[in-house]
């Protein structure tokens, strides 16, 4: 009679590292499937993201934000109405629901009225920072309780839009600072504000300039190169990184362009139809700073 | 029209941040909807597709345990599910391979791909289980790997450096295999299940149902229903984890009608009216494993993978996994378990 083989203790480590293997499929299993469950999941859900604008007043930070989601989420200032200049930094945040198609987004906009108006502008990055990271200490005391909730609500800044105003000539002082501390902790996507005041030929040496400025004081701006995960992922955001800082113009007022109902300014000249590219990084923002 | 909502202003003259007013970021009781259509589309569903390209690149893992006595068809079963030689049948067993003394884990992973979505499948089989003379608590070695894996995670969880992703080896799915022996449950089954039901979620499945007649099978597939709900057994989909309504009806309707699954299993295909289908080869005709008059298997293959994969993963996750770790939390007095060369110990939490 064979000796029986000498089994190992079911407590040994041999279940820990499992071989794996490739193997041949006779038909069809169906697992990708998983990707509609994943769907249906996330559309019951819902998705948050949370961003922030930051830059003077006047640069028409809110009615970008208007644009961008294509709702009265601010009421922009309009000139001429009395509204004090804040005195200090003050940081403002307004949540709407947006859906579309089913989808369901909790959107969190924080504004920064004050932030590099004042005389002194010393350390006005601080409160910002401060509150970005008073987010993630939020996030991390409900991930590390013992009974944990199911979803940790995510009030953490995924991205933070900051707007350079069109001098046409280099980046300020101001903004290299703000740039240099805040693209260690968020994702920073520089905007040139109100680029219809630029001519083409302006714009595109403005913003060659901004990119020197960006790589001579080694500002990673989103989606940062160190974190392409592939090569399709370098590619794209290579072709993306060409084109940063976008120059972008924001209305909320509709007009009537050629039979179509668009969003425009409205000038002697002509309609500035406003339109922006950066809205398909969404999921991305949201993946880059754990 | 944003005008009533309840705005928040974080005064920043103070240097510190006060910890009593603490910045609120505006999370009103009731947010606003907005119906964007009035003024243009934005673009926000395409946030799922983002979602999908990303789950495509990492592609996901799902762990499967399959327990059960010798001989009741579990690696075969697992092979037709994944239409693949993932587990090694034991008709291929040689003469120097006998019964182990002892309940083994074994784990075998392997990598899936279908329409660009990478699965590695793991298959942890235990063989040894209930086929001693004394099966006295032969489940210990189950639960103790179970929760071995929970424990891995969480040391990868409290790392201060983490890994973007951590691997999962969490069990997912336990099926456990039920001989047909038309009766009810035996002793064993009911004390394996009352244990693990809390620590994994388990689908109890008939094995090698062509052994049985109809009314056998529909009999004997009520007396287990009874029976396991009579000793408060808890498999999955458990009752209490219903997220809405909608899930509920489905699930009441798969606990109260289909399960368990009465399965057949096979790898070996055959010519059937002119198609090859995967069965056994009986003198009184094929049984075709897919066909749903023949038997559950398709039924048990669609709700694990095809609708119920990535619940299963989350009740893992969100349950199973918490519960494991709150326990542990509270064991070692409100500190999270410290590896060998990290010693941090965290501020006592709130």
């Amino acid at each position: 009679m064979d000796p029986l083989r000498h089994s190992p203790s079911p407590s040994s480590s041999r279940a820990s590292s499992p071989r794996t293997l490739s193997c041949e499929r006779l038909g069809y299993v169906g697992i990708e499937a998983v990707l509609d469950q994943l769907k249906i999941k996330a559309m019951k859900m819902g998705f948050e993201f949370n961003i922030m604008v930051v830059g003077q007043s006047g640069l028409g930070k809110s009615t970008m934000v208007n644009t961008l989601f294509k709702s009265k989420i601010w009421k922009s200032t309009m000139p001429g109405l009395r509204v004090p200049m804040p005195q200090t930094l003050q940081l403002h945040s307004v949540t709407h629901v947006i859906e579309e198609n089913g989808v369901k987004l909790k959107l969190t906009v924080t504004d920064t009225p004050g932030f590099g108006d004042q005389i002194n502008n010393d350390k006005c990055w601080d409160p910002i920072l401060g509150y970005i990271n008073e987010q993630y200490e939020r996030y991390l005391q409900e991930e590390i309780l013992i009974t944990r909730q199911r979803h940790i609500p995510d009030t953490r800044v995924h991205c933070c839009i900051y707007f350079v105003p069109p001098t046409g000539h280099c980046l300020r002082p101001l903004d290299l600072e703000f740039l240099q501390r805040l693209c260690r902790a968020v994702n920073v996507v520089p905007v040139i504000a109100r680029a219809d005041s630029l001519t083409i030929e302006e714009r595109e040496a403005f913003r060659h300039r901004i990119q020197d400025d960006l790589k001579t004081h080694s500002i990673e701006v989103y989606p940062q190169k160190s974190f392409d995960e592939d090569v399709n992922d370098k590619i794209l955001n290579s072709k993306i990184r060409e084109r940063i800082p976008f120059a972008v113009v924001g209305a909320d007022r509709e007009h009537m362009v050629n039979g179509r109902c668009v969003l425009g300014r409205k000038t002697k000249w002509g309609i500035i139809e406003g339109h922006f590219p950066c809205l398909s990084w969404l999921g991305g923002c949201e993946q880059s700073h754990a | 029209m944003s005008k009533g909502l309840p705005e928040t202003r974080t005064d920043a003259a103070m240097s510190e941040l006060v910890p009593e007013p603490r910045p609120k970021p505006a999370v009103p009781m009731k947010p606003i909807g907005i119906n964007p259509n009035l003024l243009g589309y934005i673009g926000i569903d395409t946030i799922i597709e983002q979602m999908r390209k990303k789950t495509m690149k990492t592609g996901f893992d799902f762990n499967i345990m399959v327990v059960g006595q010798s001989g009741l068809g579990k690696s075969t079963l697992v092979n037709t599910l994944f239409k693949s030689q993932v587990s090694r049948k034991a008709s291929s067993w040689n003469r120097e391979e006998k019964i182990p003394k002892t309940v083994e884990i074994k784990a075998i992973g392997h990598v899936i791909e279908e329409g660009g979505v990478k699965m590695k499948l793991t298959v942890i089989d235990t063989p040894g289980f209930g086929d001693q003379i004394n099966n006295e608590n032969c489940w210990e070695p189950i639960e103790k790997y179970i929760n071995e894996q929970y424990e891995k995670f969480l040391k990868e969880e409290v790392n201060i450096a983490r890994k973007k992703r951590i691997p999962d080896t969490r069990v997912h799915c336990c099926l456990y295999f039920i001989s047909p022996t038309g009766h009810s449950l035996r002793p064993l089954d009911l004390e394996f299940m009352k244990h693990l039901s809390k620590v994994v979620n388990i689908i109890p499945v008939i094995a090698k149902a062509d052994t049985m007649t109809l009314e056998e099978k529909s009999e004997f597939k009520q007396r287990v229903r009874k029976e396991l709900e009579v000793n408060g057994i808890e498999f999955y989909p458990q009752k209490e984890f219903d997220e809405d309504l909608e899930d509920k009806t489905e699930n009441d309707k798969i606990r109260q009608e289909s399960m368990p699954f009465a399965v057949v299993g096979s790898d070996k295909e055959y010519q059937v009216n002119g198609k090859r289908v995967l069965g056994r080869k009986t003198p009184w005709g094929i049984i075709e494993v897919e066909n749903l008059n023949h038997c559950e298997f398709a039924l048990l293959r669609d709700f694990v993978i095809r609708t119920h994969l990535q619940d299963l993963k989350e009740v893992t996750h969100n349950i199973h996994y918490e519960t494991y770790r709150a326990k542990r939390l509270n064991d070692n007095g409100g500190l999270p378990p410290v590896s060998v060369d990290t010693e941090e110990s965290h501020d006592s939490n709130p």
